[in-house]
Parts: C-alpha cells; sequence; structure tokens
C-alpha cells in the first residue's frame, strides 16, 4: 500500500460564497474514505471554519482583492488518514495560543463567538495551526476516516 | 434561506431552514431582527429543526438575537435543533443560556 494515494490543490478567492464550496469539496474528497455521515459533518464543519477564518480575519485590512485567496491542500495516508491544510497570505496571527482559546475573538465589531478553533480542534484528531505576522496563516486538520472499513482490511 | 415566521398575541416563531454559515448568516440576521423590530415578542423561538448544516457563524446569530430580544426586554427559547446543531450549541454552553422547548409549526413541512 502507497503512504500517499490521493491528494489535492485548489486556490480560490476569499469570498464568502466559498465556504459552502470548499465544504462540498472537500466533502466530495472525503467520500473515497467511505467515511460515516458522522465524520462527514465533522470534517466539513473544521474546514467550513478555517476557511472562514481566512474569509473574515485574514484579509480585514487588505485592499487588492487580487491578493486575498484561500489554498486547500488535502491528501489521504494509510488508506484512512486524512490531511487538510488551510491557508492564506493574510496578517497573521499575533498571539496563537491566545486565538486558540474557547470564546476568544479578535474581531470586536462583528458577531463572533470565538469557538471557531474549539470547534475544529472537537471534530478532528489533530489541529496545528502556524502563523507569520503579515505573511499568512496554515491551519492543519487531521482526522482518521473510515476507521470501521480499515480495520476490516 | 427563507423564514417561516409565526405570530401569535405576544409570541413569535421563527423557522430557520437551510445552510448557516458567515456567508448566509447575515441575510437571515437582518430578516430575523427586522420581524423582531417590527413584532416586539415576548417570547421568540427559534426554531432550528431545518437547519441542516451550521458552524460557529451560527453560535454569532443565536447569541447576537438572545442579546438583541433580552434588550426589548423578551425571552428567546431554541426548538427542535437537530443533534449536529445541538452539539454545537453545547460546545458554546449555549444550552444553559437559552432554553431549549418543543413546538411545531403545522406549515413546516
Ligand atoms: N486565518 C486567520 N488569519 C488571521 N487571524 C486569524 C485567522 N484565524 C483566526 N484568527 C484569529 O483567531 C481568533 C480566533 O479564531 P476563532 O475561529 O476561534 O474565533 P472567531 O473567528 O473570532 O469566532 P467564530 O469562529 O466563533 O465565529 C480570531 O478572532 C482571529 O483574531
Ligand atoms: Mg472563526
Amino acid at each position: 500500500m502507497n503512504r500517499y494515494n490521493n491528494q489535492f490543490k485548489i486556490t480560490f478567492p476569499a469570498k464568502s460564497a466559498n465556504e459552502a464550496f470548499s465544504r462540498s469539496l472537500i466533502s466530495a474528497f472525503s467520500t473515497q474514505l467511505d467515511p460515516t455521515i458522522e465524520e462527514l459533518c465533522d470534517i466539513k464543519t473544521a474546514v467550513s471554519e478555517a476557511v472562514t477564518n481566512c474569509i473574515v480575519h485574514a484579509y480585514a485590512k487588505e485592499t487588492d482583492e487580487r491578493k486575498k485567496t484561500v489554498s486547500i491542500t488535502a491528501y489521504i495516508e494509510y488508506d484512512n488518514l486524512l490531511t487538510v491544510k488551510i491557508s492564506d497570505r493574510g496578517c497573521g496571527i499575533d498571539d496563537i495560543e491566545k486565538a486558540l482559546q474557547p470564546m476568544y475573538s479578535g474581531s470586536g465589531s462583528d458577531e463572533r463567538s470565538g469557538m471557531g478553533f474549539s470547534i475544529m480542534g472537537c471534530f478532528t484528531d489533530k489541529l496545528s495551526v502556524k502563523s507569520k505576522p503579515g505573511k499568512g496563516t496554515t491551519v492543519t486538520l487531521k482526522k482518521y476516516i473510515g476507521k470501521q472499513h480499515a480495520a476490516k482490511k | 434561506m427563507d423564514l417561516t415566521t409565526l405570530v401569535k398575541d405576544d409570541k413569535m416563531i421563527i423557522y430557520l431552514s437551510g445552510e448557516i454559515d458567515h456567508h448566509t448568516s447575515r441575510e437571515i440576521r437582518d430578516g430575523v431582527d427586522r420581524l423582531i423590530i417590527t413584532h416586539r415578542p415576548k417570547a421568540f423561538i427559534l426554531d432550528l429543526s431545518g437547519v441542516d448544516f451550521m458552524d460557529s457563524s451560527g453560535l454569532g446569530l443565536v447569541l447576537g438575537r438572545f442579546r438583541k430580544i433580552k434588550e426589548l426586554g423578551g425571552e428567546m427559547y431554541i426548538a427542535n435543533a437537530g443533534d449536529r446543531t445541538m452539539k454545537i450549541l453545547k460546545m458554546a454552553g449555549v444550552d444553559k443560556i437559552i432554553k431549549s422547548v418543543e413546538c411545531r409549526i403545522t406549515n413546516q413541512e
């Protein structure tokens, strides 16, 4: 069995209409792992949170529309481990530890609950955040999918 | 997103359906707020049974309406949230702040 058996990469404008698109996309890609409905909902929700953060926070002060992009890379390893990387080239996060705290939101004006990262952490097996102020942010989500199928093989 | 609304005396029920994310929540918020301002209900029930996707933007939407209703002297309730929706509401402790009730709108099907 190959360690890496499938992957995709896509870049799209940081427009809110693409939140639903990113959910459909990751859902379609994950289908090959035979996920349960629950697993599919989990990964869709986590990706939705990460993509929304790029759209809402990363480019809050960016005026050049062409620079506002979100990239998603996803790959499957070992037949059951899905990795999704969501990245932007926006403002970055100064204090990642603080940003990860439940109920913390850096945007005061909007109606944000500050639960995005908590939801990503809860619905996946591993969440990691890399960020450079002024350069951008990459969120990596890892989730074992279709465990029961893998066990049978 | 269609907002099915039922107003009776000082009670208002709004039935939400479809996906609630950052993209859709703006329009839903504006629609719900317009109805709240118009009817100023004593009891406001948000029926979430038709919601088939919700993320943290939905939390913001629900909590924002809760504050709005409080400001106007009313009480807010959540009705018929599905398992997924409830899981996310519970993560933010919304279930402790906003009471859940059972209700049926006859034209909901
Ligand atoms: N891609 C990003 N670029 C810049 N800042 C970010 C990014 N992602 C998150 N942040 C910062 O981290 C904070 C916490 O993010 P989180 O998703 O947990 O909450 P939120 O987006 O503020 O609210 P919610 O997700 O509940 O609507 C954000 O308020 C923002 O300040
Ligand atoms: Mg967020």
